[in-house]
């Protein structure tokens, strides 16, 4: 069985940081799985962990009012389930739901933001790691708006 | 350096190519709320060789001729199989066309995909919407000749559940080869992933110096497409893209279809992103 310093260093999230580095990060992690359907967090809950995703997939969920559920993202293994915790109020925005059996290592964010406050260097490297996959987001977001696969084309 | 693309020389007038072989319906099937497929047999029996990428101009008579990639299987030219999304009035008619009517055909035109140049070596065929129905010939073509390919993927995007083409395809292409398929949007009951179908690309495994990547799916999404597969090492001359603009003579006489210096319907549809990446941003062109 893989420890979770193992866990961590595999995925492609926390790619390249050193051992050390990792080490700190154990202590705010731990293993976690979730059968279809289950939840890991609700829109308005505090956001108090993220989840780097192992195996599985999860559904970022939005309620609208009067409207049937809609799924408006996915993220699989490899990926990572949440920002919030990273920037104020540190409240979800999304329901986030296991679409499949899911393995993931959720990180602690209140041990993971006293040790980037301790440690500006780490907290520097993470926040780097975290806007990128901010970035992929956004990007995604706004081509979506696109519409890209409207009637535009005869076939 | 620019790819090499032949173009093509002034064209002459080709004995017959002005008219259209009649064509009956036989089998109509509706795809999605706006898209329907037709299979044809021709009515002189002599059926339509044809090669993956290439288009007919597809006429409903008396009201107009658009052109229309064949989605059929290659190895069937007794059957031509053309995918149609319903988005103005001659489409409308052919996509409410029924068993029994007839149908001009003027084809096949166009110069396809090159899937024998992706011999040896790793496929990706990325598709998004209605631009899966060019590539299901050479996704065929592929998988009737499997054992000659290395890995192929096939990486499509959707609007919607509901605006999915080609379901049982698709599940059955999955035997053969790596099949994944994205939409913008899901409601719950959708098992699948959402996003975009970039970003299916940095998940696939392939060797860049040996894949060929054929593209088809609207501009903006071809480009950004383009942009993950030189991000993952591909070179540009190994992606091909099918263009679509505003044909009419299909064969290079009108000039409708130019960007700048290629007739789209006798240079491509397909060509290689090297030879026209300069020109994919020019809003004018």
């Amino acid at each position: 069985m893989r420890s979770i310093q193992q866990l961590l260093m595999e995925h492609p999230f926390f790619a390249g940081l050193d051992d050390s580095t990792v080490s700190m990060l154990v202590g705010c992690s731990r293993n976690v799985h979730f059968r279809p359907g289950e939840y890991l967090f609700y829109e308005g809950e505090p956001a108090d962990r993220f989840f780097v995703v192992r195996r599985g997939r999860v559904a970022l969920d939005v309620h609208v009012l009067g409207q049937a559920e809609q799924i408006i993202d996915t993220l699989d293994e490899g990926e990572v389930v949440g920002w919030s915790w990273l920037v104020p109020p540190y409240r979800w925005f999304f329901d986030a739901r296991a679409m499949q059996d899911v393995s993931a290592v959720a990180v602690d964010a209140t041990c993971l933001r006293d040790k980037c406050d301790e440690d500006p260097a780490l907290g520097y490297l993470m926040m780097q790691r975290v806007a990128q996959v901010m970035y992929h987001r956004l990007q995604s977001a706004r081509v979506r708006l696109l519409d890209l696969y409207g009637a535009d084309r005869a076939g | 350096m620019p790819a090499e693309v032949s173009v093509a020389p002034v064209a002459a007038p080709i004995p017959d190519a002005w008219l259209p072989r009649p064509f009956r319906v036989v089998a109509t099937r509706r795809d999605t709320h706006d898209t329907a497929t037709l299979e044809l047999e021709a009515l002189d029996g002599d059926g339509l060789a044809f090669t993956p990428g290439q288009f007919t101009m597809l006429s409903a008579f008396g009201i107009g001729e658009v052109p229309i990639s064949i989605s059929g299987d290659p190895a069937r030219p007794d059957r031509l199989v053309h995918t149609i999304r319903d988005v103005g009035g001659v489409t409308q008619a052919l996509c409410a066309a029924q068993p029994g009517d007839v149908l001009g055909v003027r084809g096949p035109l166009g110069v396809g995909w090159g899937v024998p140049d992706a011999k040896g070596g790793d496929l990706v065929i990325v598709a998004g919407g209605i631009g899966l129905a060019p590539l299901r010939p050479a996704v065929l073509a592929v998988l009737a000749a499997r054992q000659d390919f290395g890995r192929v993927h096939v990486l499509y995007g959707a609007r919607t559940a509901d605006d999915v083409l080609f379901v049982d395809d698709l599940a059955a292409w999955a035997s053969a080869a790596d099949v994944q398929v994205t939409v913008d949007r899901a409601l719950r009951s959708w098992a699948g992933r959402v996003g975009l179908v970039t970003e299916l690309i940095p998940r696939a495994s392939f060797d860049p110096a040996r894949t060929l990547a054929l593209v088809c799916g609207p501009e903006v999404m071809m480009r950004y497409v383009a942009a993950a597969l030189i991000a993952r090492g591909l070179p540009p001359d190994r992606i091909r893209l099918s263009l679509e603009r505003n044909m009419r003579c299909g064969i290079g006489l009108c000039g409708h279809c130019q960007l700048r210096e290629y007739l789209i319907c006798v240079d491509g549809p397909v060509l290689p992103l090297d030879a026209v990446q300069p020109l994919l941003g020019v809003r004018e062109l």
